[in-house]
C-alpha cells in the first residue's frame, strides 16, 4: 500500500491531484478515441460488435424494463400471455396505489432514506477524521490503530452477524433503526480509502497554513478534506448505496413491521400476501428507481469507487 | 522533509487519538468485538435469551452430527464452484467487448453496471417473476417450443437460478476492475503479437491473459468469498425455509435461522459463525495461492 509514507509524494505537481487526474483522464480517453478512430474499424466488426453490446444490453436491462411493464398493466390486462408483451396496452400507476395499501411503502422508503443519509453522514466525518490522522498525523500507535482497521476489514460481516445481534439486544436497540445503521456505521474499508487519500496529497498543501499557525483542525477542515472531495464523494455514494440496498442484517435486527427498510418490506410483500406480480412490480420499482437517477447522474464516481475499493478489498 | 518536526509540533498529543476515536469505538465495539464473542459463544450453549454455560467443543460435535449443516456447506461450496469460473471470466470477456471507444460505449458500460446498482432483494424478485411458470422466460421458451420449465420448484434448478442470478448481478462490477487492468495492458505487445500472425483468441490467451493474471486472481478471490457467503440470492428465490425440504439452504442462511429471534442458538450458529470465517480466509489463501503458482 502506498499510504504510509507522504513524503515520497510531494512533489509541487501533485499538488492539484485531484483535478489534474480527471483532466489527464480525460485527456487520454480522448486520445484513445482518435487512435482507435485511426485504426478504422472495419464495418462489418463494428456491425458485430454493436449486435454483441445490444444483446448484453438485452440481458442486463430487460429484466428491469420487464418489471416496468409488469407494474404498469392495469387488473384487466392478462401478464401471462405468449408471446409476452412488451407495452402495456393501457398503461396505468394504479398498482403503485395498490402496494401502498397494501404495506406502508411510502413509510419504509422514509426509512430506507433515513438509514442510508445517516450512513452517508457518520461514514464521512468518521471515516475521513481517522483516514487523516491515520496519513497525516504521526504519534504512538498510529501503526497499531491502522492495523485494527484492516483486521477490522477481514471478519466477514456474516460471520458476526449473531453476535452483533446479541450486542443490540443487550443495548436494548433491537427493532430500531440505529440498530440498523450502528454496525457499518464507520466502516473500515472507508477509513482505509481515505487514509490512501490523504496519503497521496503533497506535503507542501499544508505547509503554509503550518507557517500561518493553524493547528491541527483548521487543517484538516480548511486545507486537507478540501482536496480529497472526489474520495469523499466515492465513500459517501457508497455509503448511501450500501445501507439502501442492505437486506441481510436489517432482517435480522428489525421484527417490527412498522420499522422495515424498503428491501425487508419487499421481501415481507413477497411472501405474506402472494400477491399480484403487478404489485410487486411497482414495490420494486420504487425501490430501484432512486438508485438509477443517482447513478445516472454520478456515474464517473460509481466506476471510480469500484476501481480503489477492489483493490483495497 | 526536514520541515517535518514542526508539524508534529502544531498538534496536542491527545488529537490524533481523538480524530481517530470514532472510527476506533465502531471498529471495536462493532467488528472486534463481535468476532472475540463469537469465538467465545461457540463453546457454550448461550441462546438469545440467556448467556449459557461453556459446553467445549460440543457445538463442533453436534454440527458433525447435523445433516442441515452438511447440506449447507455442501450448498455453499458448490456455490463457489459453479459461480466463480463465470465470473472470472463473463466480466473479462466483457470488459474486452466494451474497451474500445465506439460511439456510445459510455452507455453501455453504464447499462452493464445497472444490475450492481439495484438491490439484492429487487433483482431476486424481479427474478422470481421471470422465472415464474408462466412468466417471461417460459414465456419465451415456449415461443420456441420447449418448456415451461419449473425452475423455482425443483431442488437443483433452484439453486441453479440463484447462481445465475449471482453471475449477472456481478457483471458489471467485475467488468470495471477488469477494465482498469486492460487498460494497463501496453498496446505495442499486441500489435507484436499481431504482426506475428496471431488471431484474436491466440491474442487473448498470449497476451491479454498472462498480463491480467493478477487482476483474474483477484475477482477470483473476492468472488469466491462472496459466493460463499450467498444468502440473499437462494433467500429471495427458494424462500426463507431453502426451498423444497430446506434443501437449498446456505450456510449463512442456516446461520441466520439458528441464530436469530428470540429462541435463535446463539452459541451452535457462532460455531458455524467460525466455520464460515476459516473457510472464508482458505479461499482466499488458496485463490491467491494458484495465483502465485502460476507465475513460478
Amino acid at each position: 500500500m502506498s499510504g504510509t509514507t507522504t513524503t515520497g509524494s510531494a512533489t509541487p505537481a501533485g499538488a492539484k491531484q485531484e483535478g489534474s487526474t480527471r483532466r489527464t483522464r480525460r485527456r487520454a480517453r480522448r486520445a484513445e478515441r482518435i487512435r482507435d478512430a485511426g485504426g478504422q474499424l472495419p464495418t462489418r466488426s463494428l456491425v458485430l460488435r454493436y449486435i454483441l453490446l445490444l444483446v448484453v444490453f438485452a440481458i442486463c436491462i430487460g429484466p428491469f424494463l420487464w418489471q416496468l411493464s409488469t407494474s404498469l398493466k392495469g387488473t384487466t390486462e392478462d401478464i401471462y400471455t405468449f408471446p409476452p408483451r412488451w407495452f402495456p396496452s393501457h398503461p396505468t400507476l394504479g398498482n403503485y396505489d395498490k402496494v401502498a395499501q397494501i404495506i406502508p411503502v411510502w413509510d419504509y422508503a422514509l426509512n430506507s432514506l433515513k438509514v442510508a443519509a445517516s450512513n452517508v453522514v457518520t461514514n464521512v466525518i468518521g471515516s475521513s477524521m481517522a483516514g487523516y490522522a491515520l496519513a497525516r498525523l504521526r504519534f504512538k500507535g498510529r501503526k497499531l490503530a491502522g492495523v485494527a482497521f484492516v483486521m477490522a476489514m477481514l471478519v466477514p460481516l456474516e460471520s458476526i452477524m449473531i453476535a452483533q445481534f446479541t450486542t443490540m439486544r443487550e443495548l436494548h436497540l433491537n427493532n430500531t433503526l440505529i440498530a440498523v445503521v450502528l454496525p457499518g456505521c464507520i466502516g473500515a474499508m472507508n477509513v482505509l480509502l481515505m487514509r490512501n487519500a490523504f496519503a497521496n496529497l503533497p506535503y507542501e498543501i499544508e505547509e503554509a497554513a503550518i507557517i500561518d499557525g493553524a493547528n491541527v483542525w483548521q487543517r484538516f477542515l480548511r486545507v486537507a478534506l478540501p482536496s480529497v472531495k472526489g474520495t469523499i464523494a466515492v465513500v459517501a455514494i457508497f455509503a448511501f448505496m450500501g445501507a439502501w440496498d442492505d437486506f441481510l442484517w436489517p432482517l435480522i435486527v428489525l421484527s417490527d413491521t412498522s420499522k422495515f427498510t424498503l428491501t425487508v418490506g419487499l421481501n415481507y410483500l413477497n411472501g405474506t400476501f402472494n400477491t399480484n406480480p403487478r404489485v410487486v412490480a411497482a414495490g420494486t420499482i420504487i425501490a430501484v428507481l432512486p438508485l438509477i437517477v443517482m447513478f445516472a447522474c454520478l456515474q464517473r464516481f460509481f466506476f471510480r469507487g469500484v476501481g480503489e475499493g477492489a483493490v483495497k478489498g | 522533509m526536514a520541515r517535518r518536526p514542526s508539524a508534529t509540533r502544531t498538534h496536542a498529543a491527545s488529537s490524533p487519538w481523538l480524530f481517530l476515536l470514532p472510527g476506533l469505538v465502531v471498529t471495536a465495539a462493532f467488528s472486534l468485538y463481535p468476532f472475540v464473542s463469537t469465538v467465545w459463544k461457540s463453546f457454550t450453549d448461550a441462546r438469545t435469551l440467556s448467556a449459557g454455560t461453556w459446553v467445549g467443543l460440543q457445538n463442533f460435535t453436534d454440527m458433525v452430527h447435523d445433516d442441515q449443516f452438511w447440506t449447507g456447506l455442501r450448498n455453499s461450496l458448490l456455490y463457489v464452484v459453479c459461480v466463480v469460473p463465470f465470473t472470472v471470466m463473463l466480466p473479462l470477456l466483457l470488459a474486452m467487448l466494451v474497451r474500445r471507444y465506439v460511439p456510445g460505449i459510455s452507455f453501455f458500460r453504464a447499462a452493464f453496471y445497472t444490475p450492481v446498482v439495484a438491490s439484492v432483494v429487487v433483482v431476486g424478485l424481479i427474478w422470481v417473476w421471470m422465472l415464474d411458470d408462466r412468466g417471461l422466460v417460459n414465456g419465451m421458451l415456449h415461443a420456441v417450443g420447449a418448456g415451461p420449465v419449473h425452475f423455482l420448484s425443483n431442488q437443483w434448478l433452484l439453486l441453479f437460478s440463484a447462481m445465475a442470478l449471482t453471475v449477472w448481478k456481478g457483471l458489471g462490477y467485475y467488468m470495471i476492475i477488469y477494465l482498469a487492468a486492460l487498460a494497463n495492458v501496453p498496446n505495442e505487445l499486441h500489435e507484436a503479437a499481431q504482426m506475428d500472425g496471431a488471431g484474436a483468441i491466440r491474442r487473448f490467451t498470449t497476451v491479454t491473459v498472462p498480463a491480467i493474471r493478477g487482476t483474474m486472481a483477484l475477482v477470483g478471490a473476492l468472488s469466491s468469498v462472496a459466493a460463499f457467503k450467498v444468502f440473499s440470492e437462494i433467500y429471495l428465490l427458494a424462500g426463507p425455509s431453502g426451498g423444497p425440504g430446506g434443501e437449498d439452504t446456505s450456510l449463512v442462511m442456516l446461520v441466520q435461522r439458528t441464530g436469530t429471534g428470540l429462541t435463535g442458538r446463539t452459541g451452535y450458529a457462532s460455531a458455524i459463525s467460525v466455520v464460515i470465517f476459516v473457510i472464508t480466509l482458505l479461499l482466499m489463501l488458496l485463490v491467491l495461492r494458484l495465483d502465485r503458482k502460476d507465475k513460478e
